[in-house]
């Protein structure tokens, strides 16, 4: 049997990490601007839109990421498409992280008093002046602590892809793991590496917010 | 023609009828005050001038832009008429200076340089010319209440609407903002205003409005309205208010 | 789209997907009141517990909150019966879920705590209660109270994340989907009935603990 050395396993754990990092960055980007598009349908003053995207929320928070991607990875498959898994990966990603990333916001936008909607309407703005120059700037400054926690969230949910095939930083870690039979080392090394891409994030997001809450001021 | 005209003005929330049928005309360079107890409508009606609120029957005119629920018809009205409120609602993340320009330029268009010249004049009229660059959080709340005067003055408004500006101040504050609507008064600014200070209202305002249970009670001037008040109603409410 | 949708197979798996169902409901009642149980206690640690303690417990919340549940589950399941630690499938399963929700929950209820006013535990300090005695006489319900929506949440998402047990072979509703699927290779029917049933779970889950938050706090709270 061939041995392994620890350098060994992290260095190809490493190697399959940058997939998880890619795949996050084009999860959170793309969730992003899909959010910010439902966060205007939500925040609108059509009925509809704020339905259909309640009811988003409601689909994509209420169910497991896991069977998400399966729908995606199946569900293209309908289409007679021969899916690959970084496809049905991205594709379940974005629509998930949008359907939390649209909550926080909303949740950021609401938290701007209804005293700034009156002041700027006095002063005779219109609804899309009051939302660029007043309401959204404000909103903005609340929303990046929890938006950069909340990225924590896409990176640890991009492990579930490889349950559909997707070869990342865990697909990595079983397939090494078969190989090495050194489970406990190879799945520490994984989740040091995890802990390693997540924990400044989390950090950074507890800063921001500490230093949000002493200055609610700007410069 | 008055400047402002309320015809027949009538407003509910629900199933209270806060507004039931309020005449009341307005002439350029008028002070107005408007008293009476809590949830008599003294606030809604002033926020239906400016719009914040929608009427259910009547008209409101401000030097002929009526009240319509549309943003256009909105727009027009609020370029007619400015608002003081409260809690002065400065915008948090701009300047006081900002806060000053940023209506200018994005409703009226103007060029930042004159928007910026007008800001400084606004501000030194309102003694604060030098506090340009301070944002709200670093400004006192009659401070701050200056700036949000000085912000609504900026718009060039043909009357300011005031609605309880002091009431949110420590005591200490609040005759330098008074001090400022006296001011404005004695320049010609039509005002009408939403106070609880009632030695001020009967020194500045040219009328007084005595509002009970959604209806206008008793209006004349002030030495009228305080010296020989007709109605119980608004005995009671004056004697209430001096053992205040 | 040419494809017509099958569940012609459901009369004959019905009884595979209740039996994962049940297993999913046992895992969450498991991991809700364990996982909440050690987060009351890591949130206790924190706030009054031994000094050479408190670091130990942040380093657990903070390895958890940041590394995938699948790989905790992993490194339970595969991991540890390298230090001689061998379980079942549903003990690793239950043993993940409770160690991440006690990470996550010690966080939300040590929020709730660092909300209560001063006074109240001034209050109990000169009522002449032990610090303990204050915290868990005065303190903690209210503070519970205050974070229970919170809570409820985490414990729906821990719900939702216990799918991946299925990797360890855990016969959870998902598991009964694998299964279904490769026997009757209707992949898509099978995942869209599993989806419905865990969104049907998920409301009857937050009701459940809406209904236990009224039980366990009758009174409304004081701010």
């Amino acid at each position: 049997m061939m041995t392994f050395t620890v350098w060994d396993i992290l260095r190809n754990l490493l190697l399959a990490a940058r997939w998880t990092v890619l795949l996050s960055l084009v999860s959170f980007l793309g969730g992003g601007l899909l959010g910010l598009a439902l966060l205007f349908l939500r925040i609108g003053k059509r009925r509809a839109g704020r339905l259909f995207v309640q009811g988003y929320v409601e689909l994509f928070q209420g169910t497991p990421l896991l069977m998400q991607l399966f729908l995606a990875f199946f569900g293209l498959g309908l289409f007679g498409i021969d899916v690959p898994a970084w496809l049905a990966a991205g594709l379940a990603l974005i629509l998930w992280t949008a359907a939390f990333l649209v909550e926080i916001w909303r949740g950021c936008v609401e938290s701007v008093t209804r005293g700034q909607w009156e002041a700027s309407a006095s002063l005779g703005m219109g609804y899309v002046q009051q939302m660029r120059y007043v309401i959204l700037p404000q909103a903005v400054r609340v929303a990046i602590p929890p938006t950069v926690g909340f990225s924590v969230q896409v990176v640890k949910g991009t492990a579930l892809t490889s349950i559909i095939g997707f070869v990342e930083l865990s697909k990595a870690g079983t397939v090494v793991t078969n190989a090495t039979f050194q489970p406990f080392t190879v799945y520490g090394l994984v989740a040091l590496i995890y802990f390693a891409l997540c924990w400044p994030l989390s950090k950074s997001s507890q800063i921001l917010e500490r230093k949000f809450n002493v200055a609610h001021r700007h410069h | 023609m008055s400047l402002i005209a309320i015809t027949e003005v009538k407003k509910r929330f629900g199933d209270v009828e806060v507004l039931k049928g309020i005449n009341l005309d307005v002439e350029r360079g008028e002070v107005i005050a408007i008293i009476g107890k809590s949830g008599s409508g003294k606030s809604t009606l002033l926020r239906c001038v400016n719009g914040l609120e929608m009427i259910d029957d009547g008209s409101i005119m401000v030097a002929g832009a009526q009240l319509i629920p549309d943003e256009l018809h909105l727009k027009a009205l609020r370029l007619k008429v400015g608002m003081i409120f409260q809690q002065f609602n400065l915008f948090p993340h701009l300047s006081a200076g900002r806060n000053v320009m940023l209506s200018q330029m994005v409703v009226k268009k103007t060029p930042a340089a004159e928007a910026e010249a007008m800001a400084r004049r606004m501000l030194d009229r309102v003694g604060l010319s030098h506090k340009f660059d301070a944002f709200p959080d670093q400004l006192s709340g009659g401070q701050q209440q200056r700036v949000a005067i000085a912000r609504a003055l900026a718009m060039q408004p043909m009357a300011l609407l005031c609605d309880e500006i002091t009431s949110a101040l420590d005591p200490e504050l609040v005759n330098e903002v008074l001090a400022v609507v006296k001011e404005l008064a004695a320049d010609g600014m039509t005002l009408m205003m939403v106070t609880h200070e009632m030695r001020f209202a009967r020194e500045v305002c040219d009328r007084v409005v005595f509002m009970h249970q959604g209806r206008v009670h008793e209006i004349g001037p002030p030495e009228e309205v305080f010296g020989s008040p007709r109605t119980p109603e608004l005995q009671q409410f004056l004697g209430a208010q001096l053992v205040a | 789209m040419t494809y017509r949708f099958d569940f012609s197979w459901l009369p004959l798996y019905w009884p595979v997907i209740l039996k994962g169902l049940l297993t999913t409901v046992e895992l969450i009642l498991v991991g809700a009141l364990c996982g909440v149980a050690l987060g009351v206690a890591c949130a206790g640690v924190r706030a009054l517990g031994p000094r050479w303690l408190r670091p130990v417990v942040a380093a657990y919340v903070e390895l958890i909150r940041n590394t995938p549940f699948l790989i905790q589950l992993f490194f339970i399941f595969f991991g540890l019966p390298s230090l001689g630690l061998q379980m079942s499938e549903l003990q690793a399963a239950n043993l993940a879920m409770v160690v991440n929700l006690g990470a996550y929950s010690s966080e939300i209820i040590r929020a709730g705590i660092e909300a209560t006013p001063r006074g109240q535990f001034e209050a109990g300090a000169s009522l002449a209660m032990t610090r303990f005695e204050t915290f868990r006489h005065v303190v903690l319900i209210p503070a519970l109270q205050r974070i229970w929506p919170a809570l409820s949440s985490q414990i729906v998402i821990v719900m939702l994340g216990s799918a991946v047990v299925s990797q360890i072979a855990a016969e959870d509703v998902t598991f009964a989907a694998n299964f279904i699927q490769s026997r009757t290779f209707r992949a898509f029917e099978t995942y869209f009935l599993s989806t419905a049933l865990y969104l049907l779970l998920a409301l009857a889950l937050r009701q459940a603990l809406r209904g236990v938050g009224s039980l366990l706090f009758p009174r409304r709270a004081a701010r």
